[in-house]
């Protein structure tokens, strides 16, 4: 597994990664964002869809690849109050209550790309590394169902789930993100050297 | 007050009536109900992937794969009292989440995870006798192994028993 000093380091990226795509959704949105202190996770696969409120909870979801010298998946993931009150916020509308129109999941998409942009930008200037993110795909369903797909990607590798996770929020209109970086296996022995970190295999 | 026993992902597990075996939602994940309705055991595969020869390592959670888990629950079945020649199953799951413009089969894995899942049944010479399959949707899904029906739940799909 990991060093202790390998873990800070990927929270480091992380916070990198973070600050930058908070700094983005705050311009974006011209409000103030908090953000949580990224975590490094190794948790039970089961266990995921219990930091987004369970496996039948209704999200969003915002899924990019990531691919060029390190790849691996974002995923954005927007509770659905939180969505439509996102919504509500950027295009004065109430959303209907059972589902998105193009319009709406558009909007959502935008934004999720933008902070997936950012957060990528930063972590490809830190490492010196190149990287580019695949067109944004949205979902909006159970949770369960949609951190399934990235996870799966994963499970051929591990057999517990590897993630740096934060959470973006703004208390005055309830938005919220939680946001997941799921690198590949070899893309973080890959990122870990770049920074200078040395492995201990 | 029935039982109702919980099958998380890369899960499998065998039981004898009265119980719910359940799994919260599935997406690209594909759930193997198997059943022998003689002796009312039933057996719930939670499966995220379908082939156990492009595990990144050798040693691994044999749940995950379709390959590796189904003969793993048909093995328990058959601790409990089933009779492995009896067994049927239904199958349900397996949904294409994100429409992802790649030509790489690995984004596909609830199609694939289907396939397999169909050719490692009929390799064990077991019948589907119903599916739900494929689609772009979440299911939670629950098996009754008294009755050996599957409950189908979605969001916005309607619910169904197969």
């Amino acid at each position: 597994m990991f060093s202790d000093m390998e873990l800070d380091a990927l929270r480091e990226i992380g916070n990198i990664g973070a600050g930058n795509a908070a700094t983005a959704l705050s311009l974006l949105l011209s409000k103030r964002i908090s953000m949580e202190v990224p975590r490094v996770a190794i948790i039970p696969f089961d266990d995921v869809s219990d930091i987004v409120g369970g496996p039948e909870n209704l999200v969003t979801g915002i899924f990019m690849r990531i691919t060029g010298d390190i790849s691996g998946n974002i995923l954005i993931i927007i509770p659905q109050k939180n969505a439509c009150n996102l919504l509500y916020y950027l295009l004065k509308q109430k959303p209907e209550e059972s589902y998105f129109s193009a319009m709406e999941e558009s909007a959502l998409t935008e934004v999720g790309n933008i902070i997936a942009s950012s957060f990528v930008a930063a972590l490809s200037d830190f490492a010196k590394l190149s990287m580019k993110i695949t067109t944004p795909s949205f979902a909006y369903d159970m949770a369960g169902a949609i951190l399934s797909f990235p996870l799966s990607l994963y499970g051929y590798m591990g057999d517990t789930a590897f993630f740096i996770e934060t959470e973006f929020a703004e208390g005055i209109d309830d938005i919220n993100f939680h946001f997941f970086l799921i690198p590949d296996d070899e893309s973080l022995k890959v990122l870990l050297k770049a920074i200078g970190v040395s492995l201990f295999d | 007050m029935i039982e109702t026993v919980r099958v998380g992902m890369a899960e499998y597990k065998a039981a004898r009536s009265p119980v719910v075996l359940i799994s919260l939602g599935l997406g690209s994940c594909v759930g193997v109900a198997l059943y022998d309705s003689a002796k009312k055991i039933g057996g719930l595969a939670h499966i995220m992937l379908p082939d156990s020869n492009l595990s990144g390592r050798r040693d691994f959670n044999p749940g995950k794969f379709a390959d590796t888990a189904i003969d793993m629950l048909i093995g328990d079945m058959d601790k409990i009292g089933a009779d492995p020649k009896r067994i049927t199953a239904k199958i349900a799951g397996g949904a294409q989440m994100f429409q992802i413009k790649s030509d790489n089969s690995i984004m596909q894995i609830g199609k694939r995870n289907v396939e397999a899942v169909r050719s490692k049944l009929a390799t064990l010479n077991v019948k589907i006798i119903s599916e739900d399959v494929e689609g772009n949707y979440g299911r939670t899904i629950e098996f009754n192994c008294e009755t050996g029906e599957l409950k189908i739940k979605t969001v916005g799909h309607g619910l169904k028993i197969i």
